[in-house]
Order: structure tokens, then C-alpha cells, then sequence
């Protein structure tokens, strides 16, 4: 049942996304891709990478897309559902509670302790990419690529929303060339 | 005395249900602008939250928004939905809580959904394949930036030692022996809980 699995997919980064949406992101691609084979990676990362460019949380761009490419509205609200009702609902209920507890270290410390796994997973995807980036575009032109859009970003600290364009930009023209 | 310090307790901790579609209309208002100008995902809005929810329309004080986001942080999933939501809930109850989070989250939804069914019915010429594939290498440096930020993170919370030893137990356990990361995450959640156990009985 698609609409079982869209649920599935999405509620488990949600319930184990500590730090927040973009910390949601190599968990959702371990369901989307790595599980189900909904799309691959390049697929995943166009829809990342436009997310990314609009405004607006990620993780409910991500989960809205991907509901809507593979259950079509009807998936979209569940994938929607799936990645907020759980921590709202939580949150509702253990508002009372944590409140009371919110200054001590256990508490705390599960972002704390979480983060290193993140890191861990963000590594991995980041590998990921880039192995599909010179499988598909070659190593030159992906080096390029990489050199550019660190410079822009991190250096000129350009809005990613941008230095997308531009990569767009880029690509178009020297797909034009080639092809 | 009991019984009344209860029933006030009950009622501070009763969300304060103000009445009206005004309210409802600035709930839409407010969200739709946070969700709309978040640029750079959800972390991003928390200013503009503040803006709408202490400045604007003054749903809760400096404090009680201070709070709000400590706790929210310390739970999973997405932060903004956290926010719209809860806050929704506070300011206008049930009805408040959905219209927020259909405010902030469903626009930038559509307009995602609509943008990549541009690019999907054109994505077979050879020079459109070539524009989106070049997506890819930014996408990897920009998450290369974040692992940075979550390690350098880890590195000044938990100190460098036990961080580069988590990051290479997780690399380890993920990677190598294929482990689920969510039961790594729930397994280190329960962990934490641990030693607190150990305090309260006293050896």
C-alpha cells in the first residue's frame, strides 16, 4: 500500500530528526532512495536542490514532492502529515512536562549527542552526490563545479537560491555546446 | 486550597483561546509570511516568527517565545512546523493550529511541485539533462558545508574527543555493518537518559 509506505518514509525522519529540518534530509533519502527506490539520487538532488532555492521549511518542501510524485495529491498531505504531526503532537503533550525539565543536561544533551550522527550521515550523502556528479558529468567539469559554487557560497557568501541559478545558467549553456 | 491551586493550574496551562476570524486571519497572515520569506530552510524563519509572533501581532512575550524555541529544539522533526504549530495551538487552539501550519507550509509546497514538473517534462533533451545534472556538484558542497557546521557543532557541545569518536562509532556502525541510522539516533537517545538513572539512587 503506497500510501502505508509514503507515511512510513517520512515519519520516521520526523520522529528521529533531532536538529531540525536539515537534519531530516540524509534520513529521508535513506527511505526515498536507499528503501523504496522512489527516484534516484540525481532525482533527489534536483528536487533538493530547487527546495533548497525556494523559501520555506525543507523537510515539508521535500515531503510534499515526494508524496505528490509518488501518491499524487492524497500522498502529498500524508507524506505532509507524516513529517509534522508526529513532532507537534509530541510537543503538545510533552510541553507540560518538559518545561519543568528543560534546563537539565539529559535533556539537553540529546541534540548534543545526536549531531555527531548527522554529521556522520550529511558525510555520506555528500559522498554520495559527488560520485554521482563524476559518473554523470565527468571529473573536470564536476571539479569546476564544486571549485565555483564553494567560492560563490562560502566565500562570496552568495544566497544558495543563486548560485543554483547560476549553475543552472552554466549547465544550460554548456549543454548547448556539447550537444 | 488544593482544589482551587489545581483548577488555576488547569487554566494557565489551558491554551488562551482568543476569539475571532480576525485572529485566524492574522494567524494565516503571519505564517504565510514566515514561510514565504524563510530563504535557507526552517532555522532560517525563527527570526521571522519572533517578528510576526512577539513584534507584530504580540501572540506571546520575548520569554514565552524564548522558551517555546528551547523546547522545540529539544524535540525532533522539523523546527518552523514546530513553531507555526505550537504557537497556533496557544493563540488560537485546534483550528488556529492547522491554519498556521497550512499557512506557512503548503504555498512553498505547490510552487516546488509545480517548478519540477517544468523541469520533468522536459528533463530528456540531452542539454536540459546536462542543466540539471549540474545541480548536483553545488548540491554536494552545500551539504559538504553543513557536515562541517554539525561537526564543528559536535566538536564546541561535546568536546573534540568524544565528537570524533561518535562520528567514527556512527561512520562505522552506518556504513560498514549497514546499521539503521534511526535505531543509532534512538539507541543514543535512551543512552542519555541513562547516567541520570544512576544519580537517583545514591551508591
Amino acid at each position: 500500500m503506497i500510501y502505508w509506505e509514503i507515511f512510513l518514509a517520512f515519519f520516521i525522519p520526523g520522529i528521529l530528526g533531532y536538529g531540525g529540518g536539515p537534519a531530516t534530509i540524509p534520513l529521508i533519502e535513506n527511505e526515498v532512495v536507499g528503501k523504496y527506490g522512489w527516484m534516484s539520487t540525481q532525482e533527489f538532488s534536483e528536487v533538493l536542490a530547487i527546495g533548497n532555492s525556494l523559501p520555506g521549511p525543507i523537510a515539508t518542501k521535500m515531503a510534499g514532492y515526494i508524496g505528490y510524485a509518488e501518491g499524487g495529491i492524497l500522498g502529498s498531505f500524508v507524506a505532509l502529515f507524516a513529517t509534522i504531526a508526529p513532532s507537534i503532537i509530541l510537543m503538545l503533550v510533552l510541553m507540560a512536562i518538559l518545561m519543568k525539565y528543560k534546563d537539565t543536561p539529559q535533556v539537553k544533551n540529546i541534540s548534543k549527542i545526536v549531531r555527531p550522527v548527522i554529521a556522520v550521515l550529511l558525510a555520506v550523502m555528500t559522498f554520495q552526490f559527488l560520485k554521482d556528479s563524476f559518473s554523470s558529468l565527468g571529473m573536470i567539469y564536476s571539479l569546476l563545479m564544486v571549485i565555483g559554487s564553494y567560492f560563490l557560497l562560502e566565500k562570496m557568501k552568495m544566497h544558495p537560491a543563486i548560485v543554483i541559478s547560476i549553475a543552472l545558467a552554466v549547465g544550460a549553456i554548456s549543454g548547448l555546446i556539447i550537444y | 486550597m488544593v482544589a482551587s491551586a489545581k483548577e488555576k493550574q488547569r487554566e494557565e496551562a489551558k491554551p488562551q483561546t482568543r476569539q475571532g476570524l480576525r485572529l485566524q486571519k492574522e494567524l494565516m497572515i503571519g505564517n504565510f509570511r514566515t514561510g514565504m520569506l524563510g530563504f535557507g530552510g526552517g532555522p532560517s524563519s525563527i527570526p521571522l516568527f519572533q517578528q510576526e509572533a512577539v513584534k507584530k501581532y504580540k501572540w506571546m512575550t520575548e520569554e514565552e517565545f524564548a522558551d517555546t524555541l528551547a523546547l522545540a529544539n529539544t524535540m525532533p522533526g522539523p523546527i518552523a512546523t514546530k513553531m507555526a504549530g505550537y504557537i497556533g495551538y496557544r493563540v488560537g487552539g485546534i483550528v488556529g493550529m492547522v491554519n498556521a501550519l497550512v499557512s506557512s507550509v503548503l504555498p512553498t509546497v505547490i510552487i516546488l511541485i509545480s517548478l519540477l514538473q517544468v523541469l520533468q517534462a522536459y528533463k530528456d533533451i540531452p542539454w536540459v539533462k546536462h542543466m540539471s545534472a549540474s545541480i548536483v556538484p553545488v548540491v554536494a558542497v552545500m551539504l559538504a558545508q553543513m557536515t562541517w557546521e554539525f561537526v564543528k557543532k559536535s566538536g564546541t557541545t561535546l568536546g573534540w574527543k568524544k565528537a570524533v569518536i561518535l562520528i567514527l562509532a556512527s561512520f562505522l556502525l552506518t556504513e560498514v555493518t549497514h546499521l539503521h541510522p534511526g535505531i543509532l539516533i534512538m539507541i543514543l537517545i535512551i543512552s542519555v537518559f541513562i547516567p541520570f538513572k544512576r544519580k537517583e539512587n545514591p551508591s
